[in-house]
C-alpha cells in the first residue's frame, strides 16, 4: 500500500451563492486518499458531500458556486491553482468520476462504444481501430458478457445496472489513479447495488487507483470504505477507520444517524418505534457559531455551553477525529 | 368469491381482497405484424389487507409492486381479476361510484414536490379533496385544512405557504395530510420515504405509524427497502416478475424466508456494519470464483 495519498484535500471552502445569500456549502474540510484505499464520504442533503466531490473535479456549476479557500492537492500539483484546460487534461485522465445516474450521464444518442473512445481518443491518442479494440477490453473488463456486439447499442439498450458498468468502463478507460463515485449505486436495486460495489472494489485493486465514494447510505459505507468520513452542515463531523467508526461512533450525529436505520432485525417491528432524529441541519447562509449539530443533539442543552464554545475537529484516538465537545464514549462512560 | 387460507382468522371479510390480479400492456394484434408479445406487469396477484392492517408489498424495480398499487386505486383498469374493497367489488365501478371510492382509498406517491401544485398554497392542497368532494364550506374546510396540519405536526402557519418552501419530509407530511382529510380506510403508499434522508425517514415512519394506531388507518406499503418495509408491516409480500413469490407475517419472512428470491434479495439489503458486508463480499466473490 502506497502511503503518500494521491489526493490531499486541505481546509476546502466552497461558496455557492443564492437568492437567500452566500451558503457556506464547504466549510473547511480536509482529508486525503492514498492508492489502493477507499474513502466514504457519508452525509444527509445539503451535508456538501457532493460539493466536496465537484470542487476536487473542477466541475462546480459557474458562477454560482466557486472554491473560495483551501487547497486540493492532487499528485503533489494544487487543482484550485491551474488553468481550466490544465484541469481538462488532468479530468478523464488521472481522476475520473462517476454520477448517481448513468443515463443522464449518457449521451442518448450515441453509441457506447463511440462515448467510450471518444475519451481513448482524446487522451491517449489511439486511432480509431485501436480505440475500439480497448472500448471492447474496457466492456469486458466490467463484466457485460459480448462486448464486441455491445459496443454498437444505444445506452437506452441497456439496464440500469449495465449502464452504470458502462460508465465505470469510460471512468477507468485511462487508468486514472483516483476515481470519484458520486452515488454510484443510488439508483441500482439492491441486488445489482451489491454487483457494481464489488466490480468498484475489483478495479481499485487492479487499477490501483485511489477512491472516493460519496453516499447517504451507511450501509454502502460499511460495504467497500476503508476510511470513513461523515459530514453534517458542510464540515466533517467525524473521520475515522470503517471498522472503528461503527464500533464506537463518536459523534452524536454518527450514532444518531445509525440509530434511526431500520434494520432487518426488525427493532420490534410495527410495535417499535424508530429513533428518528429531531428537526432539521441549520441553513449554511448563517450556520450557527460553535457546533452546528446542538439544535437536534440528545446531549447538548448541557449547562456546559456546549453549542457556542469553540468546536474544532480533534483527534479522539489515534486516527480518529471528531468535531464535539460531547463524545458518545465520554457520556456513556465507556472508554475505549 | 371467496380465495380460502387469504381471508383472516374468525372469517371477517378483509378490507381489501385481491384475488388474482393481472395486469399486461401491449401484446395487441397489429395489420401485418402478428401479435405483439404483452408485459406481464402483474400476473396473478392475490392478497388482503385487513383493517387497521399494514401490508407490506417489497421487490425490486419491475416487479409490478406499484403496477398492483395502481390497478387496486383503479388508476390502471385490470386486465383480469377482481378487487374487492370494504365488500364492495370494486373491479369496473365507473363515475360517481369510483370517485365515492376515492373517498375511502386515498395514495401518497414517492416524490413528495412532484405531487403537489406549486402555485397552490399547502392550505387549499390539502382542502382540495373536500373541494373536489363538495364537503363543506370554506371556513369548515380550512379549520379542518389546520386540523389536518396539526395531526401531521406542521405548524398553522404553513397554510398560507407554497410547497417549495418546504423540505422533503415536510412535503410528504403534507401528502399525508390531504391523503387524510376524506378520512379514508386504505391509503395506498408507493414507496413514501425513498426519497428523504435517513433521519427524515425515521419521522416520516413513525408519523405514519402514529396515524394508524389514532385512526385505525390501513396501509399498502409498497417499497423496495426491505428494511423500511419490515419496521412498518404486519405482514409483508415479496414480489419478483409480477407474481408473489412469498408472503407471510414479517418476523417469519425475515428470519426464516422459503422463497429463494426472498432469501436473496435479504443477503443484498446493505446493513450498517463493516464485518457482515465484508464477509458477504467474500462469500460472493467465492461463489463467483466456483
Amino acid at each position: 500500500m502506497d502511503d503518500i495519498p494521491i489526493l490531499e484535500v486541505r481546509d476546502l471552502r466552497t461558496h455557492v451563492t443564492s437568492d437567500r445569500g452566500t451558503v457556506r456549502a464547504v466549510d473547511g474540510v480536509s482529508f486525503s486518499v492514498a492508492r489502493g484505499r477507499t474513502v466514504g464520504i457519508v452525509g444527509e442533503s445539503g451535508c456538501g458531500k457532493t460539493m466536496t466531490a465537484l470542487s476536487v473535479m473542477g466541475l462546480l456549476p459557474k458562477p454560482q458556486a466557486r472554491v473560495v479557500g483551501g487547497e486540493i492537492l492532487f499528485d503533489g500539483r494544487d487543482l484550485t491553482t491551474l488553468s481550466p484546460r490544465e484541469l481538462q487534461e488532468i479530468r478523464g485522465r488521472d481522476i475520473a468520476m462517476i454520477f448517481q445516474d448513468p443515463m443522464t450521464s449518457l449521451n442518448p444518442t450515441l453509441t457506447v462504444g463511440t462515448q467510450i473512445m471518444e475519451t481513448l481518443r482524446r487522451h491517449e491518442g489511439l486511432s480509431r481501430a485501436q480505440a475500439r479494440s480497448r472500448a471492447t477490453d474496457l466492456l469486458a473488463e466490467v463484466g457485460i458478457t459480448d462486448p464486441a456486439r455491445r459496443l454498437d447499442d444505444y445506452p437506452f439498450q441497456f439496464s440500469g445496472g449495465m449502464r452504470q458498468r458502462v460508465m465505470i468502463a469510460i471512468a477507468i478507460s485511462c487508468n486514472p489513479k483516483l476515481l470519484v463515485a458520486d452515488e454510484p449505486t443510488t439508483a441500482l436495486d439492491v441486488t445489482v447495488q451489491a454487483r457494481i460495489l464489488d466490480l468498484l472494489h475489483d478495479l481499485r485493486d487492479q487499477h490501483d487507483m485511489g477512491l472516493v465514494l460519496i453516499t447517504h447510505d451507511m450501509g454502502v459505507v460499511a460495504d467497500i470504505a476503508d476510511d470513513t468520513v461523515v459530514m453534517y452542515a458542510g464540515q466533517i463531523v467525524e473521520q475515522a477507520d470503517v471498522h472503528e467508526l461503527f464500533a464506537h461512533p463518536e459523534h452524536p450525529y454518527t450514532r444518531a444517524l445509525l440509530g434511526a436505520m431500520p434494520s432487518l432485525q426488525g427493532d420490534g417491528g410495527r410495535d417499535g418505534r424508530l429513533a428518528a432524529i429531531p428537526g432539521m441541519p441549520p441553513s449554511l447562509v448563517d450556520p450557527p457559531v460553535g457546533c452546528r449539530f446542538a439544535a437536534r443533539c440528545a446531549y447538548a442543552d448541557r449547562s456546559d455551553g456546549c453549542a457556542q464554545g469553540d468546536n474544532e475537529l480533534r483527534e479522539l484516538r489515534p486516527g480518529h477525529r471528531v468535531r464535539t465537545a460531547h463524545p458518545v464514549s465520554a457520556l456513556t462512560g465507556v472508554a475505549s | 368469491m371467496s380465495t380460502p387460507g387469504t381471508a383472516p382468522a374468525g372469517g371477517a371479510t378483509p378490507l381489501l381482497q385481491v384475488t388474482d390480479l393481472t395486469k399486461h400492456f401491449g401484446g395487441r394484434r397489429r395489420r401485418g405484424r402478428g401479435a405483439e408479445e404483452a408485459v406481464k406487469a402483474v400476473d396473478g396477484v392475490s392478497l388482503t389487507v385487513g383493517r387497521g392492517e399494514t401490508l407490506g408489498l417489497v421487490g425490486e424495480s419491475g416487479s409490478g409492486k406499484s403496477t398492483t398499487g395502481y390497478c387496486i386505486l383503479r388508476l390502471l383498469d385490470a386486465s383480469s381479476g377482481t378487487i374487492h374493497f370494504e365488500g364492495q367489488d370494486i373491479t369496473h365501478l365507473t363515475g360517481s361510484r369510483l370517485r365515492g371510492l376515492r373517498r375511502r382509498m386515498q395514495v401518497i406517491f414517492q416524490d413528495p414536490l412532484a405531487s403537489h401544485n406549486p402555485r397552490m398554497s399547502v392550505g387549499d392542497i390539502i382542502a382540495e379533496p373536500l373541494v373536489v368532494h363538495g364537503i363543506g364550506d370554506a371556513a369548515g374546510r380550512a379549520a379542518e385544512a389546520r386540523r389536518l396540519l396539526d395531526l401531521v405536526g406542521l405548524p398553522s402557519s404553513a397554510m398560507e405557504r407554497r410547497p417549495h418552501e418546504f423540505s422533503g419530509g415536510q412535503c410528504q407530511r403534507i401528502s399525508i395530510a390531504r391523503a387524510l382529510a376524506l378520512k379514508p380506510s386504505l391509503i395506498i403508499c408507493d414507496e413514501p420515504v425513498s426519497a428523504l434522508d435517513v433521519s427524515v425517514q425515521a419521522q416520516v415512519l413513525n408519523l405514519l405509524k402514529d396515524l394508524q394506531d389514532e385512526l385505525g388507518l390501513a396501509y399498502l406499503f409498497i417499497a423496495h427497502d426491505l428494511a423500511v418495509v419490515r419496521s412498518i408491516s404486519d405482514r409483508i409480500a415479496v414480489m419478483q416478475g409480477g407474481r408473489i413469490v412469498e408472503a407471510g407475517p414479517a418476523d417469519q419472512v425475515y428470519d426464516s424466508p422459503q422463497h429463494e428470491y426472498t432469501r436473496r434479495l435479504l443477503a443484498a439489503a446493505p446493513v450498517a456494519d463493516p464485518t457482515v458486508m465484508r464477509r458477504r463480499r467474500l462469500e460472493r466473490q467465492a461463489a463467483v470464483a466456483r
